[in-house]
């Protein structure tokens, strides 16, 4: 169930498309990611970040893979996939229409 | 992720946690790493669990997830209530495990081919004609020269194959005094190649082995005789061994798996035909006619040439007939070929047995009925005890499949236990039935392969059955509204009107059960306890063969000798002992004409005889050892009413079969000839021959003993007898009452198995109401609470409980009679000096159906009334 304060449905697309820019990052990164970014607007807790990234990886929109870190420590890293950029452009040109008609809206009434 | 590793994940969660676990740690560390708090860090993750549950529910495949874990709850809810599981485990087991044992004698003995090449090409020769008694009966038996005949005269069409009956006899391999038994079974030589069977070891018959009457002394044994007796060792071709004072040669082992063509009889010795003694005698019946139909070739065509040659060889047989009436010769000359499948073998006891074992297949049928109603019942129950369950889990979002799928889960985990307790005992109580078929020296035996049907039966059943009991309770169970389960029960009626239907069809089912069962008892009881008009207590009965050319004298010298021996009162000798199932019959005439069309049962008997079976002398004398044969016979008292219009037969004289001439010496009372189920016989005792041509070959000595256990002399009496005269030997001892209690084998082994179903079913519908009784005052509690609080005494409350479940007590004692009226035409042929509708058997059924229910009412009822109101009331 979504948290009020929760980022409205559009924690998938902030996470594709960091993922796009800079594949092979770690929950914890993608979570830094979205805060620094974002200027500290944007957060995204670990409660809704790992069900989000095991949802898409199950949906096959990103894959995940163990590595080891250089201090020797393993970390779960995420990529896109094809289905996954194909996703991400779907997701950005509606994010796109919504806000331009939540633009238009705010300007015209 | 594919769709594998998501049933490998469903099945082992754990792996699934553990790499989730990982990651979180990971990601905690990382946070350590850049600064943050650790406890902070592990605070941000919320309920670690629900993380969690929310990945590895997105992770795995749902719905296996959720079987698993239903399964698991199943399991503790049955842990939960161990009694009542146990129960449902038993009786479902019990009868899973009767139904497939029951099965497994089916197929063996009625339905399962032969282990013959193409076994629908073989057909039967039957002839339908009437019997001595004149019933229309199925002839099997066919002469060897008339066999010749027809199969010349079919040759184009079809080939006919003979064999004879299958018959235990001795043998020996080494030295006289290692006697051995086995069954043996003449064949034609051209039996193997027909059925298109291979050796094992060695080889088996042709058409050249069986050629020429008494030259073919070769053996074929069996696969299972080869293991059993000789380990099967290859070097056992061209051992020889005696029987029948021949020499025979093992030429080699039959495949394995065959047995013979008789279902119940498994050969040990096939021989051919050839080595008969009957082969040359026209008069002889003692083979069965097997038709082996050439591909595409009329069955019709062939009966008709069969019975064209049948009627003209009867004819040519008729001519030489003497003292005949002329009803009879009709009779005889017009008999029916038949010539139906036979591509299981044909045996007596299939015939014997068929409708039996369908009997019994149709009451275990029943008692796997009332146990799935039971368990049904039992579910229903404790399916309404967690109503509230069912509706928390529903009104939390449990889907309507989710919840069919719980109830389902428990019923499936009941199921397969059950059919692992219902295996063990089909696979131990076939076998056990199978060995209580025939008398206890000569067990039947019976092929009882674990092969695909039976497992395909079991399965099938097991299933069957979990639907059956499981998914009715889950349909009740998913339909529960929870806004009025939780207020407290919506309807509570509803339900329990459905377990009192059920409660009415289990006990109608009973009560047909426990009828069918008390008049195959009765039956099987009234037939045992027939008067015989012999005494059989203590009586031994000696069967003694004598090498050829041995008189009556050196036979009465072995008598004399045994008379001496401590223990035995009195000793006779006879042709065979009474009630042996062996007969020898003729046609009766006085004043030189044929009295009647009724045949009289003859035996040859000593001096003697009449005292020491103690059948009573009522006129005349006792045989003399100067009586002979042709001129003197006793008679009894059938005999005196059937030919002497019932007139003191003593001083006059009869014939018998036309020509040989009897004076009536003394008359006797009634004693059973050959069967138990037969009227009482006009029957004859005559001495024998005592000249120098009356030589006997065997006979039977009858031994009065004195002690308690007579069979212990055996081992004495065989030594004491070749003691007396070394010419002679004991072939088998038994005690008369053995002999007479084989009479009732079958009737016995049905009563057996009768009761002990409808001792299940009896068990079953006590469990069924008890359970119904129990829920339904733990429901009414409220009710009877307030009852009890304005004023009702305690014996309204008892009528309250009990009355609803008796009236379907009664309602279903009432359609169970009624279908047991209906059942009992069917069994009638089964049945001896019972009649079918027997009012008696249907009250006691009745009855027992009520004292069951009175039992079993006797806990709840005793709950009811001591119920306290105020504690009732205050609860909810």
């Amino acid at each position: 169930m979504p948290k009020p304060d929760s980022l409205q449905g559009s924690l998938d697309l902030l996470v594709l498309k960091i993922l796009s820019r800079r594949p092979g990052l770690h929950g914890y990164a993608i979570m830094t990611a979205i805060q620094d970014i974002s200027r500290d607007v944007l957060r995204a807790d670990e409660g809704s970040i790992y069900p989000a990234l095991h949802r898409m990886e199950e949906a096959e929109w990103i894959r995940a893979k163990w590595v080891t870190k250089e201090n020797k420590k393993r970390a779960r890293v995420y990529e896109l996939t094809r289905a996954g950029e194909n996703q991400l452009a779907t997701e950005e040109s509606r994010w796109n229409a919504v806000t331009s008609a939540v633009s238009r809206v705010l300007r015209m009434a | 992720m594919s769709w594998w590793s998501r049933f490998h994940h469903a099945l082992r969660g754990h792996p699934v946690d553990r790499e989730i676990d990982e990651e979180m740690e990971s990601h905690i560390a990382e946070a350590v790493e850049r600064g943050r708090d650790a406890a902070e860090a592990r605070a941000a993750f919320g309920s670690r669990l629900r993380i969690g549950e929310e990945s590895h529910e997105i992770r795995v495949l749902p719905w296996l997830d959720s079987l698993r874990a239903d399964i698991l709850f199943g399991w503790r809810q049955l842990r939960k209530h161990k009694v009542a599981s146990a129960a449902a485990v038993l009786s479902l087991g019990l009868a899973t495990g009767a139904c497939t044992a029951a099965f497994r004698l089916i197929d063996a003995l009625l339905l399962r081919p032969m282990p013959v090449a193409e076994p629908e090409r073989l057909y039967a020769m039957f002839t339908l004609g009437y019997d001595p008694g004149g019933h229309l009966r199925l002839g099997e038996s066919n002469e060897y020269p008339q066999f010749q005949t027809m199969r010349a005269a079919v040759k184009h069409d079809a080939d006919l194959i003979a064999v004879s009956y299958g018959e235990r006899i001795e043998l020996t391999y080494s030295s006289d005094q290692e006697i051995e038994k086995a069954h043996r079974q003449f064949v034609s030589g051209w039996m193997f190649d027909s059925f298109g069977l291979t050796p094992a070891a060695g080889r088996l018959f042709t058409e050249s082995d069986d050629e020429k009457p008494h030259a073919h002394p070769y053996a074929v044994l069996s696969y299972d005789y080869w293991t059993r007796r000789f380990g099967k060792d290859p070097k056992v071709v061209g051992r020889r061994f005696r029987m029948d004072n021949d020499l025979y040669q093992i030429v080699g082992v039959a495949p394995q798996g065959f047995t013979g063509t008789e279902p119940g009889t498994m050969t040990d010795i096939f021989l051919p035909t050839m080595m008969y003694a009957g082969v040359t005698h026209d008069d002889w019946g003692w083979i069965r006619t097997f038709v082996r139909m050439k591909p595409g070739r009329s069955v019709k065509a062939v009966r008709d040439r069969l019975q064209t040659v049948f009627t003209a060889v009867q004819s040519e047989r008729a001519k030489g007939f003497v003292g005949w009436p002329q009803k009879r010769l009709e009779k005889f000359l017009h008999q029916t070929v038949l010539v139906l499948p036979a591509g299981g073998g044909i045996s007596y006891m299939r015939k014997e047995y068929s409708l039996p074992l369908e009997l019994l297949a149709v009451l275990v049928g029943l008692v796997l009925l009332i146990a799935c109603a039971n368990v049904a019942n039992l579910l229903m129950g404790q399916a309404a005890a967690r109503a509230r369950e069912m509706a928390l889990r529903v009104s939390i979002g449990a889907g309507r499949g989710g919840l069919i799928q719980l109830v389902l889960a428990e019923s499936a985990i009941l199921a397969v236990l059950a059919s692992v307790v219902g295996a063990l005992f089909a696979w131990w109580s076939a076998p056990y039935v199978v060995a209580r078929i025939n008398p206890a020296d000569d067990p039947a035996r019976l092929a009882l392969p674990v092969d695909w049907r039976l497992l395909g039966f079991g399965l099938a059943s097991t299933v069957g059955v979990t639907f059956l009991f499981g998914l009715f309770p889950a349909l009740r169970a998913s339909g529960t509204q929870p806004v009025s389960a939780l207020k407290g029960g919506e309807d509570p009626h509803a339900r329990r009107r459905l377990m009192h239907g059920t409660i009415a069809v289990q006990v109608a089912f009973c009560c047909l059960v426990l009828f069918v069962a008390g008049l195959l008892v009765t039956s099987f009881d009234r037939l045992a306890n027939q008067p015989t008009g012999f005494s059989s207590e203590r009586l031994l009965a000696v069967d003694t063969e004598a090498r050829p050319g041995q008189t009556l004298v050196f036979w009465n010298q072995v008598a004399e000798h045994l008379r001496e021996l401590p223990g035995v009162e009195r000793v006779a000798m006879a042709g065979w002992p009474l009630l042996s199932g062996i007969g020898s019959n003729g046609f009766v005439s006085v004043n030189g004409a044929v009295v009647g069309d009724r045949l009289a049962y003859f035996l040859n008997v000593s001096p003697g005889w009449l005292e020491t079976m103690k059948i009573p002398l009522i006129d005349g004398r006792d045989l003399r050892p100067d009586d002979v044969y042709p001129g003197a016979a006793i008679v009894n008292e059938a005999f005196a009413k059937e030919y002497f219009g019932g007139a003191n037969p003593v001083g006059r004289w009869f014939a018998r079969s036309g020509t040989t001439r009897l004076e009536v010496v003394g008359l006797v009372g009634n004693a059973r000839y050959r069967d138990m189920r037969e009227p009482i016989t006009p029957t004859a005792y005559v001495p024998y021959r005592s000249d120098a041509d009356g030589r006997v070959s065997h006979a039977t000595l009858l031994l009065r003993t004195a002690g308690g256990s007579p069979l212990a002399m055996a081992g004495i009496l065989r030594g004491e007898v070749a003691r007396a005269r070394p010419e002679f030997r004991v072939s088998n001892v038994r005690t008369q009452i053995d002999i007479n209690r084989s009479q009732t084998v079958r009737e016995r082994l049905l009563a057996m198995l009768a009761s002990f179903f409808a001792v299940i079913a009896l068990l079953l519908a006590g469990i069924g109401l008890y359970g119904v009784l129990d829920y339904s005052v733990l429901q009414r509690r409220r009710e009877i609470g307030i009852r009890f609080a304005v004023g009702a005494p305690p014996s309204r409350i008892v009528n309250v409980v009990i009355r609803e479940v008796f009236a379907m007590v009664a309602c279903g004692a009432v359609l169970g009679s009624g279908l047991g009226l209906l059942a009992a035409r069917y069994v009638n042929t089964l049945l001896y000096g019972v009649k079918p509708g027997e009012p008696e058997l249907l009250v006691a059924a009745a009855f027992t159906m009520f004292a069951i229910a009175a039992a079993a009412a006797i806990a709840p009822v005793a709950r009811a009334v001591r119920i306290e109101p105020l504690v009732v009331l205050k609860s909810d």
